[in-house]
């Protein structure tokens, strides 16, 4: 396999983990359910960060190797922008279901999750679509 | 360095369609795996986390593959790829086919499983779980093979 096809599995993966992770996060906070709480927090938090931090890493890694590409794009600034945003949103969200507030949160909680998945549902349609590139 | 590959307009919104199916379904699947893997850890609350993984296998893993496989054929008819014999085109033929059979086999178990209560998922839980961790391996691979396309 070349450098290319590493650099893009792993940001492939890493694009299917924080999908995971906001999925799970998102299970937590509207199902409401402690439970869930308990037997998912360890799995969403591994999934969100393991996953954002590859996809901004392997991310910026393949926009430097592939010619044709720069980090000043538009559509890869928008990737950026969208990736602080649902950091923005996921930080906060990771540590209110991890010291187990998150339920009492309600509203807030919920709102945090709707914009991590908006952003995160944003930031594939950049990626498939890659505005202006 | 490689250079940038350049996609035709009209392939985007059945590749977006594709990929958003598939990393919804095998998000769900994560999702359930971990779920019902705390269900049979937990005495507690474990009625509600085999529930809630039948809802996942039944309202995220099965719209999740349904979406990923029609834009399978559809980007596959874009590409005029319905016909490959490329083994990455079979590779994602193979898993997604297998996978639904597996999916669906799953989805019964963990409904099963839930009508059982308060007393816990049992071996029809253990069985979810290694079914969904098969298919996770399973996408695993057909992630590598969509990423890098083997002859």
């Amino acid at each position: 396999m070349s450098l290319y096809e590493w650099l893009l599995l792993l940001h492939l993966f890493a694009a299917f983990a924080l999908v995971a992770g906001v999925t799970a996060y998102s299970v937590i906070v509207f199902s409401g359910a402690d439970a869930a709480q308990r037997a998912l927090a360890p799995t969403a938090a591994a999934l969100w960060n393991v996953g954002g931090l590859g996809v901004i890493v392997f991310g910026v890694w393949l926009a430097l190797e592939v010619e044709g590409y720069e980090l000043w794009d538009g559509w890869i600034v928008t990737a950026i922008v969208l990736w602080l945003i649902a950091f923005a949103a996921g930080g906060p969200l990771a540590r209110s279901v991890g010291d187990g507030s998150a339920p009492s949160e309600g509203g807030r909680a919920r709102l945090l999750a709707t914009v991590m998945i908006l952003a995160t549902v944003a930031l594939l349609l950049d990626m498939i679509f890659k505005p202006g590139a | 360095m490689t250079s940038a590959a350049i996609r035709p307009d009209a392939w985007d919104l059945p590749l977006f369609v594709h990929v958003a199916g598939a990393m919804f379904m095998v998000a769900a699947l994560v999702v359930v795996l971990a779920l019902m893997a705390g269900a049979l850890r937990r005495g507690a609350g474990a009625d509600v986390l085999t529930r809630l993984a039948f809802r996942g296998l039944l309202l995220g893993v099965i719209p999740g593959y349904v979406v990923m496989r029609v834009g399978a054929e559809w980007i596959a008819s874009k590409e005029d790829l319905g016909d490959s014999n490329a083994s990455w085109i079979g590779i994602g033929y193979s898993t997604a086919d297998g996978g639904l059979l597996l999916a669906i086999v799953a989805t019964v178990l963990a409904w099963r499983a839930a009508r059982r209560g308060a007393a816990g998922p049992g071996g029809l839980g253990r069985a979810v779980v290694v079914l969904a961790g098969v298919l996770i391996l399973a996408y695993a691979v057909t992630i590598w093979a969509m990423a890098t396309k083997p002859d």
